[in-house]
């Protein structure tokens, strides 16, 4: 299983030919405490960089953006509940999508562990 | 996500008395109005927010504008009624030791700003937002300086201290705090400094404003945040909490094109101002005000609950159905209340639309979203009466 990251960051976890993403720890320290999220619809194809979900802080609203293209195969229903997850565990139980990968050279442009830490050094 | 802001001098930004204060309690530092202003602190905006509600929160608000009108007279009635001339409220009848709620009209009868007024035996004392303040120094100056030096107060930090342990809290700093009552206001030795202090404030909880010297601002805040009743809060939660109190914010909720009337803000204008009273009109728009008091306005500004949980925002159209292609109104400010755990917003609808019960739709990324006319506050009010 490999992690990766984006430079928006996004985190994915690959296992085989499904990949699942959420925000990093850093994205949530930088959003403050999250109210809402609303994630896509299972099913939904997603092009790589299009805008795929939105977390709403008190304040404001962001996009969080398909890391690479494929297909909505399952959505984290807990978070509808419980936003607050996004702050207490961004990079486990507040996973937002998994997707069936489409094209596995989209990998190749992300960045591994030690490239995102330097990235939000 | 996380889009980058596009860069800020920071070092052309303005700093309040508290600033260095701010910095040393990890207050996360952005641009407001033209200061360098802390968004929040460590706790994030939903603590900050719940623990104003429930113990106490000190607020830095010294960007507002202060400004002392002195009658060059020596006579408090001849400053009054210079104010009367821009403002449609009565500033005769306030009481030494009084504050009330005004607004400056413009000839349209819309606002040019929103502002507190207290009399202090010898002059008029008055609290202006932010981002109006120079041209609100300017406005009183063209108009009021034949009766009146206009004296604005900028070596003057205003500190907020505000929730059910305020009074508690301040009282343990000087004398004649428990003692006051909601708009009350007057000089207080609080702390050893010689302060103006009113009970009043912008959360809808109890809690007391309080003018220091600057040079006295980091003592006196450092000496209240000792209490660990106390938390400093930022702006996020600042905003949260007026907006769960359903109060305007100038700039959003109010400005140059709303009325008093059309803002729902016609408890702020006394009888004696309006048809029939002792001294009818005389300020800017007069007589489009006066009408819209006895026939109502076309619009009015009304509180919005969410059926769902997805915030509804600032901008936001707002149409009568869930179908309909034109829109009726628009949210002129929405968020998440923390202590209602849901979103809360203001928006202006056309008054037959605007009864509290009635069922609106807001638009949000593409989809209508139904939402719920609400009497405001949205969270009972607790001031002392």
């Amino acid at each position: 299983m490999t992690t990766l990251y984006t430079a928006d960051h996004e985190w994915l976890r690959i296992e085989g030919d499904v990949a699942t993403i959420g925000v990093t720890d850093y994205a949530q320290s930088q959003l403050g405490d999250v109210v809402f999220v609303e994630l896509p619809k299972v099913g939904r194809a997603l092009k790589k960089a299009e805008a795929a979900a939105v977390v709403e802080s008190v304040k404001a609203a962001s996009d969080v953006y398909a890391p690479i293209s494929g297909e909505v195969i399952e959505v984290n229903e807990t978070l509808a509940a419980e936003p607050a997850l996004v702050n207490s565990d961004a990079a486990g139980k507040a996973w937002f999508f998994k997707m069936k990968i489409a094209d596995n050279t989209e990998l190749g442009g992300l960045m591994d562990e030690a490239a995102y830490q330097k990235h939000v050094a | 996500m996380l889009a980058t802001d596009a860069q800020t001098s920071q070092s052309s930004l303005k700093r309040t008395p508290l600033h260095a204060l701010h910095v040393a309690r990890g207050g996360k530092m952005v641009p407001f109005a033209g200061y360098d202003m802390p968004v929040q602190y460590g706790c994030g905006v939903l603590k900050e927010h719940l623990h104003t509600r429930s113990s106490a929160g000190l607020f830095d608000v010294s960007h507002m504008g202060q400004i002392a009108l002195r009658p060059k007279s020596g006579k408090i009635e001849d400053a009054a009624l210079a104010l009367e001339r821009l403002v449609p409220q009565d500033i005769l009848a306030l009481a030494p030791g009084r504050q009330r709620y005004a607004q400056f009209t413009n000839k349209s009868g819309g606002l040019l700003d929103d502002l507190m007024v207290a009399n202090f035996g010898d002059h008029l004392f008055v609290v202006v937002n932010a981002a109006c303040k120079a041209d609100d120094e300017a406005y009183l100056g063209a108009h009021l300086s034949d009766v009146c030096i206009i004296e604005p107060l900028p070596d003057r930090a205003l500190i907020a201290l505000q929730g059910p342990k305020a009074e508690a809290v301040l009282a343990n700093f000087g004398d004649g705090i428990a003692s006051m009552r909601f708009m009350d206001a007057g000089a207080r030795r609080v702390h050893g400094i010689d302060c103006l202090v009113s009970r009043s404030g912008y959360t809808g909880e109890d809690g007391f404003e309080i003018s220091v010297p600057a040079d006295a601002a980091e003592r006196l805040a450092g000496a209240l945040l000792v209490n660990e009743a106390v938390l400093p809060i930022g702006l996020g939660a600042r905003d949260s909490l007026r907006l769960e109190a359903g109060l305007c914010l100038y700039g959003h909720d109010i400005d140059a094109s709303t009325t008093p009337v059309e803002a729902a803000l016609e408890w702020s204008i006394q009888k004696s101002r309006r048809n029939g009273g002792v001294r009818v009109g005389g300020f800017p728009g007069a007589q489009s005000i006066l009408s819209q008091l006895e026939q109502g306005a076309a619009r009015r500004r009304v509180g919005l609950r969410a059926e769902g949980r997805a915030p509804v925002r600032e901008g936001a159209s707002l149409f009568a159905d869930a179908a309909s292609s034109e829109p009726i109104g628009t949210v002129t400010s929405g968020g998440f209340g923390p202590s209602l755990n849901a979103p809360v917003a203001m928006g202006y609808l056309p008054t037959p639309h605007a009864t509290a019960g009635g069922l609106v739709f807001a638009e949000v990324r593409g989809q209508r979203l139904p939402l719920r006319i609400s009497p405001m506050p949205f969270v009972q009010n607790t001031y002392r009466r």
